[in-house]
Parts: structure tokens; C-alpha cells; sequence
């Protein structure tokens, strides 16, 4: 079934004689095939309406998913990332009063890791596999409530396209205009733009620090803050900037997404019959199996409980961090559960 | 005719190969027959790796028995800007260890975006006896402890640069494990260590090395001290110095205007951490003869940069902050007439107004006024097809143009539209251009101009540009001379890349993160193309458990003979030959 955008391609290029750039496109029933002979191009299989329409989505996708839950400080796992300028997230912007544990899951600390998934596949069959692996936490689709204001909209279901928590929101121009999108206009930062390496990032960062007596603009502005965050279990560790972050939460969110790789792993390899109990045994596990703690280590080299002292007290003391499997942190909990009520 | 090449003595062929360095000429001179073949891999003493995943160790060693230097590339260059997630690879400690075993006389190696390990240092320094040279650029994973091991055991130590390398500091001390013995160092790059150093074991070093000719010290280097170490070391010919900022004092002054006048060979100046105006004159002296200065750790203001320039008539290459302004630019444009190489770097980019003046005016001017002027490298905020044109009539000699306009798609500012016609000039008048970043509004006309005219184009970086395919399948299937591209955050999808997927097997690697090739494509393409690796980043999860058409995060193809990898992390999936997505651990 021919597809408008493959007339485009066919209308375009002859067969050229360098062989490394002949284009053709075989329109395939079904399969995907090579075209025979010597043919140096892949023939992609016939779009189907459905993926013409998840095209389409992901395109009408790209600008405006700054919106969902994911809060884009969470997103960024490394280097400059979306820092909105103005809020016009619905995630909860209130400091975080609560202890970092709190903030994850009421009392329990436990590992929440939601899921953002390509969505796209309204109409497929595999929707219900494929959407969800782990449970939305953070209170809203169960209605459970965590204290500091849920996720205002149901996280995975109503992501649409991955790739749109790196792309710059702002445009002058419709980018999109054949899939006729109008994005909206606000500003935010990207990961890894402007194209600066890190070194000097940094360096920067603390030069200005030093050169500018008032500070003229925020300090998510003015640079980066890369810790390493090691989890028990993991073959190797990640780095958190954690001035992309302003928040506990928006930390564990984080935190989630560069560990939850791990979580999948332990399930070993996802052959179909497998991925339904993979789902199951995932939310049983997060509900009532291991939990973690994330611990930071301080100025001072001892290791404390995230969570404890307000958001910029801890960014300006934390070095690492690390996140231990609750058996191990059975010291320091009730510790600083004291310390709260002590303080209070 | 084959008699002839028989009879010729190969002790007489490998003497004139010798003369033949480059690694193109020894290829080619490696496919003319096959005695030659077995001659030249005995003789080839130098190797370079673009990409350490397109080959094996044990392949390199099992041709080439004797190397005596070798360079290996690991990330992507979008590693640099925190794209590629940590743990990805790159990792160098097999190659070490065969090498350990195979190459004892190896003398050189050079590492960039690679993981290093101290384990891997201390290999080196143990099984090299006449090791030369160690440059680290932008590698991670090691320790001074590895460093205090290479200290310690390489006596024939002529080079140690760690250039912007992620270094675990753990304390300065290391440098004090050259043995008091050790007199062979030439070149220290040591600038991005953190912590600081026992200023008499660094002082006494640099003294008793007579052929020490370039030292790039870190910033925990006071300006005081400066003038001491460059006593020790009058015969430098590169310095870096080291945090240049103090209370003005006359004496510190005029100690290290003195001790610079004194470096007679000094050709290029770096560092200037935290750099203070009152400071500058210092280098007075010796800029008459400077060819390569980096300010671009230093915000100075333009002003103190134009005078400081005017000293520099031989100027070939200026690093600096974007504080210099189009009125320092013009400047620059009318005193350093032998400017090869400019790259401005923004002060600021993380705010949206513009915090100082520069504009595309500043670029203009500097393609107008320096007739050798090849590589650029220039962030701003404003730009315009008509300053593109002008830039590109004036200066056809460009073989680096890299342009970053800071806010993606930004448009032309005069006349809101594309900067489609303003690449195309660039790329049209500039023969011989080999490396391009383009940013701004551009659709996929400006791809068009990109296949059309950058026929001598080898490296590609494209970022929130294009509408379509179309912009894609432009670029794969023009740009005969492509070996890198990369592109972040543009609509191209599956099928310009399906289409031109053999293309993909003449180039290094295609990087593409936050586009729409879907997971279907990728894994059509790894079946398909057993040469090249099709490697999947995606941190949300096995890509098999989404729709097959749903985009992958980010996908990395490069070509290989070493087959897939087997070291990859729990994000990174490979489209193997057998369909499904493999992930060997």
C-alpha cells in the first residue's frame, strides 16, 4: 500500500551509478525484503496507517511533552537538561519539606520506578504489555497520595514521545509544518546544548561564581554539579548533575531512571511469555520486596541519609551518593527519624 | 612484472617505506601485492584506531607484530556534551592487556574519550620499558594512584597529558614519585588536575628536565610562584599557567614580567584561571613571537583583550571568551593578519538575553580581515544569511566551519526566515571544507546545499534542524567523503537511513539521539548489515518490550570487523544477525 511520504522518495532519486548510495524502495506487501541484486539500500516495509498515525503522534509529541509528569530536571541524567524558566509543569514545585524517603513512598523508602513509555500504541493490542512495566508510583494511578502533591496526570500513559524531553521547546517556526503541529513557545534547557564540554562547564561555572558578587541569575543557570551515585548491586556507577535538580524529588526521580535498567536486567532476558510476569513480579517486588535508601556522603567524608537538611544545604555538602539496599541502612533511618523529632 | 617486485631486496622496500608516514599511504601501499602487504605490516610502527569497537586487539596485533606507537578513540564526540550515558564503553584495559603481552617496545599511547583504569596504568608502567609518551584526552576512570605508578617506572618518560581528562584527585602527591633520577620530560599537560601539588617537587622536576619544552600547570598554581618555575625553565616553548589572578603587587609583577621575558622560545600561552586585567601586561614580553593563546578560561573584558592582542602580530590561533565582542574581534581582524585558527567560546550561554555584544558582525569581521583564517569555531546569539554569504565569499578557505547559534532554530534575525541560503554559501565557496556544524532554523534545504556542494566533507554535526527524511537522505547520499555524523534532536527517521544504509558502512559512525529511527529499523538494519554495529541506547527499558515502530532514545552505527561487542551496559542493545535484540552479558 503505497504511502504518500514514500512517493516523496521515489520521486526524488533515479538510481544512481555510485553504489553506495542507490536508493530503492520496493513496496512490500508484507515483509520486509531486501531488494534483490546487488542493491545497496533496505527497503523499509509499507507503513501502515497505524504507523503513519504514530508518526504522526510522535511529531505533534515532540514540542509540547515538557508538560507531562516527568519533570524535566528529573529527565536529565547528565549535563545541562530542561530547566524550565517558568512553571509551567504541574509537578510540585514546593520544597521539599519532607525527609527524601517521604517524598519516594510515605514512610518506607522504598524504590519507585515509574516508567515512561513510548506510547503511540493506542490502537495496539500490545498496549497493556508493552505500556507498563513497572507501576506508575508517586500516588496517582492507584490513588495513592504521597505527601507533597501528586503527579497531576497519569505518568505513563500519556507520555507520547521519549525523545521529547531533549528537544529545546522553543520555536520560531513550525519545525513540524507537514504533520501541522504549532509547538508552544516556552523556553527550556536541553541536555548537552549548547554543545559546551563539560570541563569548561564546570570551570566556567565556578568562575563566574567567584567573578559575579550578586548572583544575576539563578544558580541552576550557572553550571553543573556532577556527583557519582553508586547502587549496591550494580556492575558500575552513574553520575547525577545535581543542579539539575531543585528538589528531593526530582532527584529520585532521577535516580529511578538511571537505575532502573538494573531492576530490568535482574528480570534476564524478556522473551514474550516472560513480560507479563515480568510486570507482575516488578510491581510485587516494588511493593513489597527490596527497599533502597539513598545515602549521600558530605564535605566530611561521613555518610548521611538524603533528605534530612533543605535542598541547597544538601547540594552544597554532597559529594556522592549512594544507594543502599535497606538492610544495610537499618542504623541510620531511625536515626534521623530521631533527629526530626528532636528538631520539631 | 611480478618477478621484478620479487627480486626487489624487501630490506631496500622497507627503507623506503619508512619514509612514509601517513596512515592512507600505508594502506594504499598494503593492497599493491601481497609481498608488499607482508612487508609493510612488519615495518608499520604506527597505528591509529578512529573507533576502538571496529577492530580487535588481537586483529591489530595479529597483523601489525611490531607497533611501536599507537592512538584508539572510545565515545562518541557527543560524549562531551553528556549524551552518551556513563558506563557506556570505551573501555581501554583489553587493549593494554594484549599489548602488554604482544608490543614490549611500545612507546606511545594516545587515548581520547576512553576509560581508563589505574589497573591499566599500572600495566603500562610495568611492561613498556622504553615508554615515551602518554596522552590522556577526555578519558575517565583513573586515579593519581595510577598516575604516581607511570611516574615512578617510566624512566624514558618524555610526555604525560592528561588534556581535559576526569581524573580522580585524590591528592597531589604523585608528582613527587619521578625519581630524582628522571630528567627526560618534554611535555606535561597536567591542567585539569584539581588539587594541589608539592610546589618544590614540581619546581625541582621542571629543573632538572633540560628538555622540558611545553608545561601546562593546574590552577592551584599561584601567579606567584609562576616566575619561579619559568627561571627553572627558560627553554619553554608552551606554558600554561596556572590560576592567574592575585591583588595586584608590584613586585609579583614585575618578578614575572621578568621571568616571562626570560622564556625566549615561548610560542604559545594557556590557562589564565580566574585571570585579572592587572595581570596581563605581564606577557608583554613575549607576545611579539606568541602563535597560540588560549583565553578562554579567562573572563577578561574586551578592552584589556584588545590591547593585549595588538602585541601578537604572529597570532595564528586565539581560544577566547565571547567577552571580546565584535569590537574586539575587529581588532583582532586588524592586527593578527597570520589568524589561522578562532574559536570563541560563549561566557554565558545559559541565559537567554545576550550578556555582552557579540554578534555575527564580530565573525564577519574576521573572515574579512585575516586572508588564512581555516577554522572557526564560533557561539553567538544572532545571525543572518547575508553575514553567512559575506563570510563565506570573503574566506574560502574554511576547512573547519562550526557555528553554534546558542537558542536552537533560531532563525535569521533580519529576515525571520531559515539560514538554508547562508550554509549553502558556506558550503558552496569553501571547497574544501571538512568539518561542519550548522545550528539555527534550517530545513531540508539546507541539507540539500550540504549534499550538493560538501563534496570534501568528512565530519557533519547537525542538531534541531531538517523537516524530513529528505534532510537526511540529502546528506547520506551527497556527501561522498562523510566518515562521522552526528545528529541530535532532528526529525529524520527510518527511512533515509534504510535507504542508504550501505553508505553507512563507508563511513567511521552515524550517531543519532532523540530522532525517529524506530526499533524496527535499527533491527533491520543490524540483520542486513553484518559489517556495522547498530547499537541501540535506550535507558527506559528493552526496546523489544515497545512497539517495534516506537523511536529508540539514541542509536550508534559504526562499522567493524571486530563483530559485536560484548562489554556493552544494561542500556545499550545490539541488532545482532539473529533478529532479536542481543545483549551478551
Amino acid at each position: 500500500m503505497p504511502t504518500p511520504l514514500e512517493h516523496d522518495y521515489i520521486g526524488l532519486t533515479e538510481p544512481s551509478s555510485s553504489s553506495s548510495s542507490c536508493l530503492v524502495m520496493e513496496r512490500s506487501s508484507e515483509n520486509k525484503n531486501i531488494s534483490s541484486s546487488s542493491s545497496s539500500s533496505i527497503s523499509s516495509s509499507t507503513l501502515t496507517e497505524d504507523e503513519k498515525i504514530k508518526e504522526t503522534e510522535l511529531r505533534l509529541g515532540l514540542p509540547g511533552s515538557h508538560s507531562l509528569e516527568r519533570k524535566p530536571g528529573g529527565l536529565s541524567l547528565f549535563g545541562k537538561d530542561l530547566e524550565e524558566k517558568h512553571n509551567n509543569n504541574n509537578n510540585n514545585n514546593n520544597n521539599n519539606k519532607r525527609g527524601f524517603s517521604d517524598a519516594i513512598d510515605g514512610s518506607s523508602g522504598k524504590w519507585v520506578f515509574s516508567h515512561r513509555v513510548c506510547n503511540g500504541s493506542e490502537s495496539e493490542a500490545d498496549l497493556g504489555k508493552g505500556s507498563v512495566l513497572f507501576s506508575p508510583r508517586g500516588g496517582n494511578v492507584e490513588g495513592k497520595t504521597n505527601g507533597n502533591g501528586a503527579h497531576q496526570s497519569v505518568p505513563a500513559m500519556k507520555d507520547v514521545v521519549p525523545i521529547s524531553k531533549s528537544v529545546a521547546v522553543h520555536e520560531t517556526k513550525t519545525q513540524v509544518s507537514e504533520h501541522g503541529s504549532a509547538p508552544p513557545a516556552a523556553k527550556a534547557q536541553v541536555v548537552g546544548w549548547p554543545p559546551i564540554r563539560s570541563f569548561r562547564k564546570n570551570t566556567m561555572a565556578s568562575n563566574l561564581a567567584k567573578n559575579n558578587e550578586e548572583e544575576t541569575q539563578d544558580k541552576s543557570g550557572s553550571g553543573c554539579l556532577y556527583v557519582k551515585v553508586s547502587m549496591d548491586g550494580a556492575p558500575y556507577l552513574r553520575k547525577v548533575d545535581l543542579k539539575t535538580c531543585t528538589n528531593y524529588r526530582e532527584l529520585s526521580l532521577a535516580l529511578e531512571k538511571m537505575f532502573s535498567c538494573f531492576t530490568i536486567g535482574q528480570c534476564g532476558a524478556s522473551g514474550l511469555p516472560e513480560r507479563k510476569g515480568l510486570t507482575e513480579s516488578r510491581l510485587m517486588d516494588l511493593l513489597h520486596g527490596s527497599e533502597y535508601v539513598v545515602t549521600y556522603e558530605d564535605k566530611d567524608e561521613d555518610w548521611m541519609l538524603v533528605g534530612d537538611v533543605p535542598w541547597d544545604m544538601f547540594t552544597d555538602t554532597c559529594r556522592r551518593l549512594r544507594i543502599m539496599k535497606g538492610s544495610e541502612a537499618i542504623g541510620l533511618a531511625p536515626r534521623a527519624m530521631e533527629k526530626c523529632k528532636n528538631q520539631n | 612484472m611480478l618477478r621484478m617486485a620479487s627480486s626487489f631486496p624487501e630490506e631496500v622496500l622497507e627503507h623506503v617505506f619508512s619514509f612514509i608516514q601517513s596512515d592512507a599511504d600505508r594502506n594504499s601501499i598494503s593492497m599493491v601485492c601481497k609481498s608488499w602487504y607482508e612487508i609493510e605490516r612488519w615495518c608499520r610502527r604506527r597505528i591509529f584506531v578512529g573507533n576502538c569497537y571496529a577492530v580487535s586487539p588481537r586483529m591489530v596485533i595479529r597483523r601489525f607484530p611490531d607497533v611501536r606507537s599507537i592512538e584508539l578513540k572510545g565515545k562518541p564526540h557527543f560524549a562531551d556534551f553528556n549524551l552518551v550515558p556513563e558506563g557506556w564503553g570505551g573501555y581501554v584495559d583489553p587493549w593494554i592487556s594484549a599489548m602488554a603481552m604482544a608490543y614490549p617496545w611500545l612507546e606511545e599511547i594516545r587515548l581520547k574519550r576512553m576509560v581508563v583504569t589505574d589497573e591499566s596504568l599500572e600495566l603500562i608502567a610495568k611492561s613498556f620499558k622504553n615508554f615515551k609518551a602518554l596522552v590522556l584526552s577526555s578519558c575517565e576512570g583513573f586515579s593519581t594512584d595510577g598516575l604516581a605508578a607511570i611516574a615512578a617506572n617510566c624512566r624514558n618518560l618524555r610526555e604525560l597529558d592528561l588534556r581535559e581528562s576526569d581524573v580522580d584527585d585524590l591528592s597531589g602527591h604523585w608528582l613527587s614519585h619521578f625519581p630524582d633520577t628522571y630528567t627526560s620530560l618534554v611535555s606535561l599537560d597536567i591542567s585539569c588536575l584539581g588539587s594541589e601539588m608539592s610546589f618544590t617537587a614540581l619546581e625541582r622536576l621542571v629543573g632538572r628536565c633540560p628538555n622540558l619544552r611545553s608545561l601546562r600547570l593546574n590552577r592551584t598554581v599561584p601567579i606567584e610562584k609562576l616566575a619561579n618555575l619559568l627561571r627553572q625553565a627558560p627553554q619553554l616553548v608552551e606554558l600554561g599557567t596556572g590560576a592567574y589572578s592575585a591583588e595586584l603587587r608590584p613586585e609579583v609583577f614585575s618578578n614575572l614580567a621578568g621571568a616571562l621575558s626570560g622564556c625566549k622560545e615561548l610560542k604559545s600561552l594557556s590557562g589564565f584561571w580566574e585571570a585579572v586585567p592587572a595581570y596581563l601586561p605581564a606577557v608583554y614580553s613575549i607576545c611579539p613571537g606568541l602563535t597560540s593563546l588560549n583565553l578562554s578560561y579567562a573572563a577578561i573584558q574586551s578592552p584589556h583583550l584588545i590591547k593585549l592582542l595588538s602585541h601578537c602580530p604572529k597570532l595564528q590561533r586565539l581560544w577566547v571568551l565571547d567577552y571580546i565582542e565584535d569590537v574586539g574581534l575587529e581588532a583582532l581582524a586588524a592586527s593578527c593578519k597570520d589568524l589561522r585558527e578562532l574559536r570563541v567560546f560563549p561566557s554565558d550561554p545559559f541565559v537567554a538575553e545576550p550578556n555582552v555584544s557579540l554578534t555575527e558582525q564580530g565573525l564577519v569581521s574576521v573572515s574579512g580581515g585575516c586572508p588564512k583564517l581555516h577554522s572557526v569555531l564560533y557561539f553567538c546569539r544572532q545571525m543572518s544569511n547575508a553575514a553567512l554569504t559575506t563570510i563565506a565569499r570573503n574566506r574560502p578557505n574554511f576547512t573547519c566551519f562550526r557555528l553554534c547559534i546558542i537558542e536552537p532554530r533560531t532563525p535569521d534575525y533580519l529576515t525571520l526566515g531559515p539560514l538554508d541560503a547562508g550554509f549553502g554559501a558556506i558550503v558552496e565557496h569553501c571547497k574544501d571544507l571538512r568539518r561542519l556544524s550548522v545550528s539555527g532554523l534550517l530545513t531540508d534545504r539546507a541539507f540539500e546545499y550540504i549534499g550538493t556542494y560538501a563534496k570534501k566533507l568528512e565530519m557533519l554535526s547537525l542538531a534541531f534542524a531538517g523537516d524530513s527524511d529528505l534532510g537526511l537522505h540529502h546528506v547520506l547520499s551527497g556527501c561522498e567523503n562523510l566518515r562521522k555524523l552526528e545528529i541530535r534532536d532532528c526529525p529524520f527517521g527510518d527511512k533515509a537511513l534504510l535507504a542508504n544504509a550501505a553508505k553507512l558502512e563507508t563511513m567511521r559512525s552515524l550517531w543519532m539521539s532523540s530522532c525517529m529511527v524506530s526499533y524496527g529499523a535499527c533491527k533491520l538494519l543490524g540483520q542486513k548489515m553484518p559489517r556495522l554495529n547498530v547499537e541501540v541506547i535506550d535507558e527506559r527499558g528493552p526496546p523489544d518490550t515497545r512497539p517495534e515502530s516506537c523511536p529508540v532514545e539514541k542509536l550508534y552505527i559504526y562499522r567493524s570487523v571486530a563483530g559485536p561487542r560484548f562489554d556493552m551496559p544494561g542500556f545499550v542493545w545490539t541488532m545482532d544477525e539473529d533478529s532479536s535484540a542481543l545483549r551478551l552479558s
